[in-house]
């Protein structure tokens, strides 16, 4: 019992002094949970990290179920989890109720129009950082500009781009041999 | 229901989303445009909040979306909607891991995946991007379109991006300042962006 409420409150100080998402977290996790509590060594951080990039699910929650359920297997990995989510769910509830009441002040929607420029860009910059990592030849970049042109234009759900590229990546590497650079 | 109904559909952005918080954005445009549970203008403060706060991005944007649309236990009902597939997928990914590492057909799957899911993520970069930079309406016709630029925002936009990335260009890589810019944390970006936006009144 004093370990779950020991995973609970680990991951509940990392996800609410992590800002900024998954990648954010990593040096939090360094520090908590490799050194302090020796929970997982970096070796096996990093192997969270590369599969909780490419299963579903965000990449935080998914590195939280992991180093849970390695300490505290089932249990452990729900406990870790729902506490990295728990300080998101305080705060944001908060502010979602503070700003539903002044969200129709002159200032505030001024300061929204100013912020969502910045969101632009800073979506932007994911972006670039991700085609870097995931554009590596004619193949990728082909099914990257196709599944943006196909979400611009075509009124289909984001799902069947996922499945139909997950088939191409299959189908590209019976023909072409390319999946193993995917490693 | 509308709880079920939550519950369900950010499961469904949980268990098809790859690739961290914002991969989740495409699916909250979809569920936007199928629900009309939120506009495309409200799902943009949304993420503008949860870029400003502490925590996983994803989680943020259920939690936000879930309390508009149906209070606390919305905001309860959408997030451990959204993690739900992740706890159950990786235990099981964690007790055949060896297997999933090394098969190679599920390598290549992850290869399409991708850029995939960066083709996504940039499509709707664009749609934020209609609606920071545009006024709402200009996209009725070709014409409207770039008399509907909104070049404050524009400009903005581009000096934004300059303080972000000038660190980064080869011939200032030995420039200290620029390089503390380009690193300094998002919430600075935006906590600026704001003070701009209310000076010069970028809301009316």
């Amino acid at each position: 019992m004093k370990e779950l409420l020991d995973l609970f409150l680990t991951f509940a100080r990392i996800g609410g002094l992590t800002f900024g998402g998954g990648y954010a977290m990593l040096p939090m996790l360094q520090q908590e949970v490799v050194e302090k509590r020796k929970w997982a060594t970096n070796d096996e951080l990093m192997d969270y990290y590369a599969i909780g990039q490419c299963t579903p699910g965000i990449i935080a929650v998914n590195t939280a179920t992991f180093i849970g359920n390695k300490t505290r297997g089932i249990i452990g990995g729900v406990v870790a989890t729902l506490g990295v989510v728990f300080p998101s769910l305080v705060i944001i509830t908060i502010i979602a109720a503070f700003i539903s009441n002044f969200a129709d002040l002159a200032v505030v929607k001024n300061a929204f129009a100013g912020i969502r420029i910045c969101v632009f860009v800073l979506i932007l910059n994911a972006v670039v950082k991700l085609g870097k990592t995931s554009i590596k030849d004619a193949v990728t970049m082909g099914i990257f500009l196709l599944v943006m042109v196909g979400s611009l234009f075509l009124d289909v759900s984001p799902i069947i781009f996922v499945l139909l590229a997950a088939a191409a990546g299959i189908a590209a590497q019976i023909l072409f041999k390319k999946g193993e650079k995917a490693a | 229901m509308i709880y079920l109904r939550l519950f369900y559909e950010f499961a469904k952005a949980g268990l098809f989303a790859i690739g961290g918080g914002l991969a989740t954005l495409p699916f909250l445009q979809d569920i936007s445009a199928r629900t009309g549970w939120y506009s495309a203008d409200q799902l943009a403060d949304m993420i503008a909040v949860s870029e400003c706060t502490p925590g996983p991005i994803g989680v943020n944007m259920s939690t936000y979306t879930g309390f508009t649309v149906a209070g606390i236990p919305g905001a309860l009902c959408a997030t451990l909607g959204l993690i739900f597939p992740s706890i159950i997928i990786i235990i099981i990914v964690a007790k055949i891991l060896k297997a999933f590492q090394d098969n190679k057909y599920v390598q290549s799957a992850f290869y399409g995946l991708r850029p995939a899911s960066t083709g996504l993520i940039a499509a709707a970069c664009l749609g934020v991007a209609k609606i920071a930079l545009f006024d709402t309406g200009a996209f009725e016709s070709v014409k409207t379109a770039f008399s509907g630029i909104r070049w404050e925002a524009v400009i903005l936009a581009a000096a934004l991006w300059l303080l972000m990335n000038l660190g980064t260009f080869k011939k200032l890589k030995g420039n200290k300042v620029l390089a503390k810019i380009s690193k300094l944390h998002p919430v600075v970006f935006l906590a600026v962006s704001a003070v701009v936006g209310i000076i010069f009144s970028f809301g009316v």
